[in-house]
């Protein structure tokens, strides 16, 4: 029964561990917008979306 | 206007980078067309830098920039130390942020362009843009680059941040603490909750002494930050409200959460029991949920707008010649500024100039535009309309007329209407402690430990976390049905205000009539379409609100050289366009050149007569042009609340109104401060007022009125300070929504007396001395989330049943 000891412990540090990884993201402010992103990951890089990517622009 | 235009005539070109219609074929690039050079400007600069894609994104996605004033070192002030010191914030490493607000962002091109930001300017290492918010941080090397010349660049390409008095440059939001708690809250509730497990479903005697010893200290010790940092803010409200003699509901929390941790601390400890730290942690948890949901906000609106965010954070100084742009505060009197075409006048000062032309609708609501000589003073909120003028400085900013009206009244928080919990919690709060000695009493000669118990176990009980619920959990359902149908009020309290009022303010300009744009009709009127085309290219040149409007209703592409062009404010206009010449304006100006109008009747409507040639061709007849709806809404209003107009205009419309308001109600040509005081008086007669308005000129009427709505003809746009936001299209369903206001109120008196009788079970549990952890930990949940389903599925059905979108 004694090895509850150790898993209680165990069970606590993880919640622990993803309640500090929760403090981390606020504190970051991946919360603090979240319509931009949405946006953001159409975007190639250096170019535009995807299928816009055509020659015309190409100077 | 723009758009039929384009859809019947092709051939018409409208510009590659704001999508206006250009006025000529003359301002070309890659076969590109653009209606000023403005934006053919921040074509090239994107070109150059590969950074045309900007234009794939989205069709036309730039900002005209025909109104833009590039004066050089117009951002000078940025280098000011001081002002620096506030704004910039230091990231380490010579590396700078700084939080800018672009009122002209509104797509992904928008967001794919600024994010590129570091291309465009050396020493900018990062640019993150918020679409929401319309904001864009910059983090960049200070020894590289300066905040004015981010300012500077980001200008030049089209999106010139606002930068005003209110509050500067935006400021970084931090973390949020109420979420901060609230992880706290779940996270040891649902450990608590797991630990405590055991020593409910155990079978007698499975569970040895030693174990349910150290599931209940766990339990206690996961317990402490629930009390001291999630729970923080009820004792300090509690606390605050003990102090100033009002009892609000988060009393009877915070004695319930007290009770709850000292009883079973003490179980705890003496090893008497299990204690009831799960139920403790999933109070908190439920209450702060609650107030998460009430605080729902709308990210993109701003509710706090008063004359400063109108006004711009600098001015153009002169001194011996020179012009250097200052900070508005650092502005005294009798210094010298210079204030350009479309600028606002700062402070209150005296004309130099020759003469100004200036627009008050900002500050007064009078659209038509008024003239200044020499020597006059020009009040504060004034909007240059013609040449730049110079102006000294009578009294420093601070102390100008505008800034006064807003510091006399002195407006309180918290008058609009009380909310029905914080009526009710007194007489709770007594109620509970008066059954709890009353309970403690009882017992107390035949048994003391038991006395103590039912004491405790009464306050336990009764702690009102399902009563709390109720309010938050209505009111912030409401805020959103309300926000997806046209209102945004400022916080979900205004929705319990909204259900109390008993009489409506109407301002009228702006509010029942649209803002711009009267319904313009030709009376007599024939002219050739080259006539029209004339005419129109006439009145481009004048800035005066009846010249557009004619413009616009001539729906003419204009053409011709304009010589000879003359404009006298208040009488009309005239000019010779490719040798034919026109006199516009009132009959008194056409009679002073020399043009027999024939008869005049009598009108008290207003009338811009035309001549061509020196012949009387007519006249358009303007009306004021109502809302769609609007006059349907008006008699659904009147038959419920009493209605009163206040007008800043003056009293031509009189009669079209009279058959909605009262006579004595209808009241014109009213100041600012007027309708300010009209509010007052209403509202220290007892009246709970609800002023619609629009503009700056009713601001003082908004915020004094028990609500204050703001229409707005688009969402994010400039409102002033207000407990609302109305679209402008939606106000036809004004009724609608304060019917539904009324009926959350009930919805919220439903949930109250549900949790009560909740409160009323428990209670005749506790005074028995029979409250055990696992009642306590079964009815607590159970009543929340009961009294939360009810409140929201009720708020949710109403919504629907009234047809507002959900």
């Amino acid at each position: 029964m004694s090895a509850l000891y150790l898993m209680v412990g165990f069970s606590l540090l993880v919640a622990l561990v993803f309640l500090g990884a929760f403090f981390w993201a606020l504190r970051n402010g991946q919360y603090s917008d979240t319509t931009t992103p949405a946006l953001r990951v159409l975007f190639e890089e250096g170019r535009g979306p995807r299928q816009d990517s055509s020659k015309e622009v190409s100077n | 206007m723009l758009m039929t235009v384009e859809t019947h005539a092709p051939h018409v070109l409208s510009c590659f980078h704001c999508g206006d219609l250009c006025p000529s074929a003359d301002i070309e690039s890659d076969g590109r067309f653009f209606c000023c050079s403005g934006c053919l400007t921040v074509y090239e600069i994107l070109r150059e830098q590969n950074l045309d894609t900007y234009y794939l994104l989205e069709a036309k996605p730039g900002t005209s920039r025909k109104e833009s004033r590039a004066a050089d070192g117009r951002f000078a002030y940025l280098d000011d130390e001081i002002l620096q010191k506030e704004f910039l914030q230091s990231m380490g490493a010579g590396r700078c942020q700084v939080v800018l607000r672009l009122p002209q962002i509104h797509c992904a091109s928008c967001v794919w362009l600024l994010e590129r930001f570091d291309q465009l300017e050396e020493g900018v290492l990062r640019a993150q843009v918020d679409l929401l918010r319309r904001e864009l941080t910059v983090d960049f090397a200070s020894e590289c680059t300066s905040l004015r010349r981010v300012v500077e660049r980001l200008a030049s390409i089209g999106y010139e941040p606002e930068i005003t008095l209110a509050d500067g440059i935006g400021k970084k939001r931090g973390f949020d603490p109420l979420v901060g708690r609230l992880a706290v809250a779940g996270f040891c509730f649902g450990n608590i909750m797991l630990f405590s497990l055991p020593s409910y479903f155990a079978v007698e005697g499975e569970l040895t002494a030693k174990w349910s010893a150290f599931f209940a200290w766990l339990g206690a010790f996961l317990a402490l930050p629930v009390v001291l940092y999630s729970a923080a803010d009820f004792w300090k409200s509690a606390w605050h409200s003990v102090r100033h003699g009002a009892v609000t509901i988060d009393v009877p929390i915070a004695l319930g959460i007290a009770a709850l941790f000292a009883r079973s601390s003490y179980e705890i400890v003496s090893g008497s029991g299990s204690g009831y730290m799960d139920s403790l942690a999933g109070l908190v948890f439920f209450l702060l949920l609650g107030r998460i949901f009430q605080r729902r906000t709308f990210a993109q609106l701003s509710f706090d707008r008063d004359y400063r965010s109108y006004f711009p954070l600098a001015a153009t100084l002169v001194e011996g010649g020179q012009e250097r742009s200052v900070t508005l505060h650092s502005l005294g009197a009798g210094q010298r500024i210079i204030v350009r075409y479309g600028e606002l006048v700062p402070a209150d000062s005296s004309l130099v100039s020759e003469r100004a032309i200036l627009d008050y609708s900002y500050a007064t609501g009078e659209s038509e535009p008024i003239e200044k000589k020499r020597g006059d003073v020009l009040e504060a909120g004034g909007r240059i309309v013609g040449a730049a003028a110079e102006l000294e400085v009578m009294r420093p900013v601070s102390q100008s007329y505008l800034t006064r009206l807003w510091n006399r009244s002195a407006f309180k928080e918290g008058e609009a209407g009380r909310a029905l919990v914080d009526v009710f919690s007194k007489y709770f709060t007594l109620g509970v402690i008066a059954v709890a000695v009353l309970a403690a009493l009882y017992w107390w000669p035949r048994d003391a430990a038991l006395a103590v118990h039912a004491f405790t176990s009464v306050l336990i009980v009764a702690c009102p976390c399902a009563l709390a619920l109720a309010t938050p959990f209505t009111t912030g359902t409401a805020l959103n049905a309300l926000a997806a149908s046209g209102l945004y009020l400022r916080s979900a309290d205004r929705v319990e205000h909204l259900a109390q009022i008993d009489g409506v303010v109407f301002d009228k300009t702006g509010t029942l009539t649209n803002a711009r744009g009267n319904e313009v009709h030709c009376e007599g009127l024939n002219m050739a379409p080259r006539e029209k085309a004339l005419l129109a290219e006439l009145l481009r040149n004048s800035a005066h609100p009846l010249s557009r409007e004619v413009d616009g209703a001539l729906a003419a592409t204009a053409t011709g050289v304009v010589v000879g062009y003359e404009e006298r404010v208040g009488r009309g206009l005239r000019g010779v366009v490719d040798g034919r010449s026109f006199a516009v304006g009132s009959s008194a100006w056409l009679q002073e050149n020399g043009i027999d109008i024939g008869r005049e009747m009598a009108t008290r409507r207003t009338v811009v007569h035309v001549a061509i040639d020196g012949a009387y061709r007519g006249r358009f007849v303007f009306t004021a042009s109502y809302r769609q709806g609007i006059e349907d809404m008006l008699r659904n209003l009147a038959q419920r609340f009493p209605l009163f107009l206040l007008s800043g205009y003056n009293d031509r419309e009189r009669e079209r109104l009279a058959s909605f308001f009262a006579k004595e109600h209808l009241h014109f040509a009213q100041s600012p401060q007027d309708k300010l005081n009209y509010i007052e008086q209403l509202e220290g007669a007892g009246w709970k007022t609800l002023m619609v308005g629009d503009g700056l000129n009713d601001a003082g009427a908004l915020k004094r009125s028990s609500v204050g709505l703001a229409v707005s003809q688009q969402a994010g746009a400039f409102a002033p300070a207000c407990d609302g936001i109305i679209d402008a299209e939606q106000l036809a369903q004004l009724p609608t929504f304060l019917r539904f206001a009324r009926w959350s109120r009930r919805v919220v008196i439903a949930g109250m007396a549900l949790s009560l009788l909740y409160n009323l079970v428990g209670l005749s549990f506790a005074v028995q001395g029979m409250l055990s952890p696992l009642l306590s930990a079964l009815l607590m949940p159970i009543s929340s989330l009961s009294v939360v389903v009810l409140t929201v599925g009720a708020t949710h059905a109403l919504a629907r049943y009234l047809d507002l979108g959900d």
